[in-house]
């Protein structure tokens, strides 16, 4: 033991620079244990975007695509499907699609990217069920209009772009999952220019 | 032999001395009431739940395949497993039951007062923990309702804005709640939590050690020893341990040791708890459908919401203040706000008398006003939200509010009746 007198400076150099190299090692070894709850590869893959080919879609025609479990709906809509839009809307919940179940893009009257394509979850906001698509006998559950959605468990309604009618006991309109177009006959859904 | 035995432990760790201190010569007030049960009962619960838990993981399967069949084969084919599924269901209710209670204790005594506030804030990180292992252990059995209320109450965390969505997904670790999620949450509630409640109980009775029992009169007993004579102590009967006494320079007054007075005492109150305890798990193990509710005897379906979605009874009154911000982002707010409020009440309440016995009209009104308010939102919670039921439910979470924000207000001058100088 030397006799020499404690240099505080020093000492207090070495001790914040230890609490600091320590400190980094913690945060470090923090890393793999948080990262552990992201979602595995195996949930990533299963939660991928899916590509559905419209090309061959006929006008009024629905196509469903699986995407996370849910059935996804791809309708190439009619221009009387279209023009429907504006008719019903004094008899909507939400015409204007004020609640945020679609991305920004969707925020629109026809609720979609390219006005003839209509792409929803096919999931009732009521309870889960799978609405039926009535293409042209709708009018039997709400007078004067063609085509729209009915749900076989609760007799929700819903219109040609996925919006719930007034006095139904669904709450909100149809989930729009973020989709993209890669090109004029492909469209990839659960992912969208935002995210890919 | 014996003697000898104890000595050669007492010289290698301090084991009698520690008893002493802690038990046979800590001096706690001698008028202790019923409401001063719920502390040990809380103690008792947690043992329940710790050891029926052990027993049901020897059984239960962690995988969202095998979740709802291993609780059925549990409740089935396991000799006495219904019983001790029972036990540790109806146990999760019970300690939210006693520990409500001995809040109302602490509220009512101004328990939380200088110098108890560190006290009050391990009593409530208590709580949190609590309301997440119950949250996490209500998952377990994969039923309709724990699937949709663990979806309901992690969407909460989605409202946060910018990493809302991103939160949500690393908790569940999908992108709907999976077997990971459940895997995760059976980790934490039979592992990190529990341990975590452990350690926050130990802390929890160091710090009530430390500063003394709060009693229903309010005031201290230990004083500054001035040698003037005390009659008709009973404390004088009694020999407690120095650190108490700071060697002379205290002097205890009006005050028993805990045991054997107290650890007899809570007997009874085991015994009165353990009556209907017995009662609720033999004839109604569900709770009216609170504590067991009827949709979770479906197992989970990720594409069928039930009709009604509501929480255990023990997180309604928080979630009927969720349901009546009209924002989803301020209802999480306020959520969040009607516990930390709690925890804030030994800033908020001003006020020198510690019990409602000397305090003022005003503040025992205001008192009733929170009791009841906290009742109102809690029946609201099960209730579906119908617009009428939505305003009483804001109006009510106005008003637990409003208990707070006159207490800091009228707490400052309060006009209390005189303290009295010995406990009654």
């Amino acid at each position: 033991m030397s006799n020499a007198p404690v240099d505080h400076g020093r000492r207090r150099f070495l001790t914040i620079a230890t609490s600091v190299v320590g400190g980094v090692g913690a945060v470090g070894a923090a890393v793999p244990f948080i990262a552990s709850w992201n979602p595995s590869e195996k949930a990533k893959q299963a939660g991928a975007a899916v590509t559905a080919n419209i090309g061959k879609l006929e006008p009024g025609q629905l196509i469903r695509v699986e995407w996370r479990g849910k059935p996804v709906w791809v309708v190439k809509r009619t221009p009387e499907m279209l023009e429907t839009l504006t008719k019903v809307e004094g008899q909507l919940r939400d015409p204007a699609s004020e609640e945020e179940q679609q991305p920004a893009y969707a925020k629109n009257q026809h609720r979609s990217k390219k006005p003839e394509i209509f792409v929803a979850v096919g999931i009732c906001t009521h309870l889960g069920c799978s609405p039926t698509y009535k293409m042209s006998d709708f009018d039997a559950h709400v007078e004067g209009i063609a085509s729209g959605f009915f749900c076989p468990c609760h007799g929700s309604t819903y219109d040609m772009a996925g919006r719930v009618f007034s006095g139904v006991p669904a709450p909100k309109n149809l989930m729009i999952p973020p989709y993209m177009f890669i090109d004029d006959t492909t469209v990839i859904i659960g992912a969208d220019e935002g995210t890919a | 032999m014996f003697k000898n035995f104890m000595n050669w432990i007492e010289y290698r760790m301090p084991f009698m001395e520690k008893m002493n201190l802690h038990v046979m010569q800590y001096p706690a007030p001698k008028n202790f009431n019923f409401w001063y049960f719920f502390g040990s009962l809380a103690m008792l619960v947690l043992v329940n739940q710790i050891l029926t838990g052990i027993w049901l993981t020897m059984n239960f399967e962690p995988s969202a395949e095998r979740a709802f069949a291993s609780v059925e084969y549990i409740m089935r084919d396991v000799d006495y497993g219904w019983l001790l599924r029972y036990m540790h269901s109806t146990g999760a209710s019970a300690f939210f039951v006693v520990v409500y209670l001995h809040m109302l204790r602490g509220m009512m005594y101004g328990s939380y007062q200088k110098p108890r506030e560190l006290l009050w804030i391990f009593g409530m990180l208590i709580f949190l923990v609590l309301m997440a292992e119950a949250f996490m252990g209500y998952l377990l059995p994969w039923g309709q309702m724990s699937f949709w209320g663990a979806q309901v109450i992690i969407s909460i965390f989605g409202v946060i804005p910018g990493i809302g969505d991103d939160l949500t997904l690393w908790i569940r670790g999908d992108y709907v709640i999976s077997g990971a999620t459940l895997n995760r949450f059976f980790a934490l509630h039979v592992i990190a939590l529990p341990l975590v409640l452990v350690i926050l109980v130990f802390l929890h009775i160091i710090a009530l050690h430390e500063v003394g029992s709060n009693n229903p009169d309010g005031i201290d007993v230990k004083r500054p020893n001035d040698g003037t004579k005390i009659d008709n102590n009973v404390s004088d009967k009694f020999t407690f341990h120095e650190y108490f006494t700071k060697g002379g320079k205290k002097i205890i007054v009006d005050a028993i040791p805990f045991h054997p007075y107290y650890t007899v005492k809570d007997i009874v109150g085991v015994v009165g708890f353990l009556l209907v305890f017995c009662a609720v798990i033999f004839f109604a193990p569900e709770g009216g459908g609170f504590f067991l509710e009827p949709p979770n005897f479906e197992p989970a379906n990720p594409m069928k919401t039930p009709d009604h979605i509501a929480p255990v009874w023990y997180f309604t009154p928080f979630y009927a203040i969720l349901r009546a911000v009209p924002d989803q982002l301020f209802g999480a707010i306020f959520m969040f706000l009607a516990i930390i409020f709690l925890a804030l009440l030994p800033w908020l309440d001003r006020c020198p008398v510690r019990s409602v016995r000397y305090r003022s009209t005003f503040h025992k009104w205001n008192l009733v006003n929170f009791c009841v308010s906290f009742v109102v939102l809690g029946v609201l919670g099960v209730l579906p939200a119908t617009p009428t039921y939505t305003l009483i439910a804001q109006i009510a979470s106005f008003t637990y509010f409003a208990f707070f924000g006159l207490l800091w207000l009228y707490s400052k001058n309060e006009k209390t009746k005189p303290l009295p100088v010995r406990l009654s």
